[in-house]
């Protein structure tokens, strides 16, 4: 956590890029949305539901890259045999990356809405206390696929680095980010069920359009990220100790 | 048996990596306070050897023990004593030499951490270069960093790979002398991989020779080349390179 805070206080750019994607994001699909209204007879509440998802699809994916991404730094910067060869265990590693995610992930939202109600008049702090519920839920969600990101960049080193921004796009479609379950076919439809942010999406469209959260969605996107979580941990674990006995951390980190 | 006074005990230690042979039943010892160098040609198996010893390379079959604990179930325990500097490892480019050493100091939990990094800067003559960015250091001086890194903790156990590899005669020769001093001063054991037969000739009082992946010969450095009927470590280093494993084998065997 001290090195990523030297890196970003000093590498403007660094520190920059955290917030330049979810921004852009932001605006295009912000403008995207008073456009449509515009010349459609989309619903009022389309605009706020689609930039909605766009400042909450940010939440997962900064959790998600940040984990990674700070991987990859050590790997780029030849530091992993100094890293693994220090008393540090892989728990405390992987819960710094979980924490440094937690940060940005805040710094995010809270940037994405301040910009959102100053471009579109649009308040993400309406939702009220579920706002934290489905924060949450994705941030999990995010530590997840971070996890099992990075264990397969360690099962299969720097060719497999373009995982760690693939890897939300890949799940993204059945994460019903900006469209519900039900415009899915019908076969992907139970898949997405098995998605916690699917859940999360859901519900945050719900509130949005009623006002009213059914509360077992939040259940079933928590039960599903804690089963989640516990299978990235073994992932990880497993293909940790295959790389120590392939000598794969030797092997990336000189 | 573990012997309280061996810090580092191999046992039949073998490593595999697919049909490669990296190591074969290699068992040695090193007591508390010794200088050993492990030397050989490229491929002798020494770095994978130190990998193994720093808990990043799990062996195929063997057991190591370090500090009389079982390296595999303490390694925390024993890496906390322990450190290592390589001549092919780099700390963060994108960080300032103090920031990097501030950040290894935090991981190994040293106390009075910000006058340990000034001391060590000192003693490597990089007191100048303390604000500068690591990746704008060039290799001598990234090399005198990590040794640096490697002594933050005041280690009891300091594994070095080819320590003086990137650094010219002038600096190469003050690191041995400050690695020698701090092993008298702390009786710290060292185990030091080299090609550099001035390194080794200085530095170590034991010397083990290997070669794929086994130990082919064991002693002081005027030992060996006694042995050898050799003028200099070099000539030996030659000579074991060169001839087939087999045939050194059965001349060990024969002298023993």
């Amino acid at each position: 956590m001290i090195k990523f805070g030297f890196v970003c206080a000093r590498n403007t750019f660094r520190a920059m890029d955290v917030f330049f994607w979810p921004v852009m994001d932001l605006l295009v699909w912000g403008f995207l949305s008073v456009y449509m209204l515009k010349v459609s007879n989309a619903v009022p509440a389309l605009i706020t539901m689609l930039i909605g998802a766009t400042i909450m699809w940010n939440v997962l994916m900064r959790a998600q890259q940040l984990i990674s991404v700070s991987f990859l730094d050590d790997l780029w910067s030849r530091n992993l045999l100094n890293i693994f060869a220090a008393p540090i265990r892989v728990s405390e590693y992987v819960t710094a990356a979980y924490l440094m995610g937690f940060i940005q992930a805040v710094l995010v939202i809270l940037v994405l809405s301040v910009l959102a109600n100053i471009f579109y008049s649009f308040n993400l702090f309406s939702i009220g206390l579920p706002l934290a519920f489905l924060f949450a839920n994705l941030l999990l969600m995010g530590w997840s696929l971070g996890l099992v990101t990075t264990a397969l960049i360690l099962r299969w080193g720097p060719p497999a680095e373009a995982l760690a921004w693939a890897i939300p796009f890949l799940v993204q479609p059945v994460c019903a980010v900006f469209y519900p379950v039900s415009v899915l076919p019908l076969w992907l439809q139970p898949v997405a069920y098995w998605v916690p942010a699917a859940h999360v999406f859901e519900g945050m469209r719900q509130i949005l359009q009623t006002g009213h959260l059914d509360q077992s969605r939040l259940w079933c996107a928590l039960g599903l990220n804690i089963l989640y979580m516990v299978i990235a941990a073994l992932v990880f674990r497993h293909l940790f100790q295959e790389a120590r006995q392939r000598g794969y951390l030797a092997k990336y980190g000189t | 048996m573990v012997h309280s006074d061996l810090v580092v005990e191999l046992r039949n230690v073998r490593k595999t990596f697919g049909p490669a042979l990296a190591v074969d039943d290699l068992s040695f010892s090193v007591a508390e306070g010794e200088i050993v160098g492990l030397l050989g040609a490229n491929g002798a198996g020494k770095t994978t050897s130190i990998h193994m010893l720093l808990g990043l390379i799990t062996p195929s079959a063997g057991t190591i023990n370090i500090f009389g604990k079982d390296l595999e179930r303490h390694r925390i325990d024993i890496l906390q004593q322990a450190n290592f500097a390589s001549a092919y490892q780099f700390l963060p480019w994108n960080l300032k030499v103090w920031e990097n050493l501030f950040v290894f100091s935090e991981i190994y939990r040293v106390k009075n951490g910000k006058k340990k990094i000034n001391e060590l800067l000192d003693m490597f003559e990089l007191s100048h270069m303390r604000d500068r960015i690591t990746g704008a250091l060039s290799a001598g001086e990234q090399t005198r960093l990590n040794l640096c890194k490697s002594l933050l903790n005041d280690p009891r156990l300091l594994l070095l790979d080819e320590p003086t590899a990137s650094l010219d005669p002038d600096q190469a020769d003050k690191v041995r002398k400050i690695i020698a001093s701090l092993q008298r001063e702390t009786g710290m054991t060292v185990i030091n991989t080299s090609h550099n037969m001035i390194d080794v000739h200085e530095l170590c009082g034991r010397i083990l020779f290997m070669q794929k992946g086994r130990i082919i010969a064991e002693g002081g450095a005027d030992e060996i080349m006694q042995r050898y009927g050799s003028e200099s470590l070099e000539d030996v280093f030659i000579r074991i390179a060169r001839t087939p494993i087999v045939e050194k084998l059965e001349s060990e065997l024969a002298k023993n």
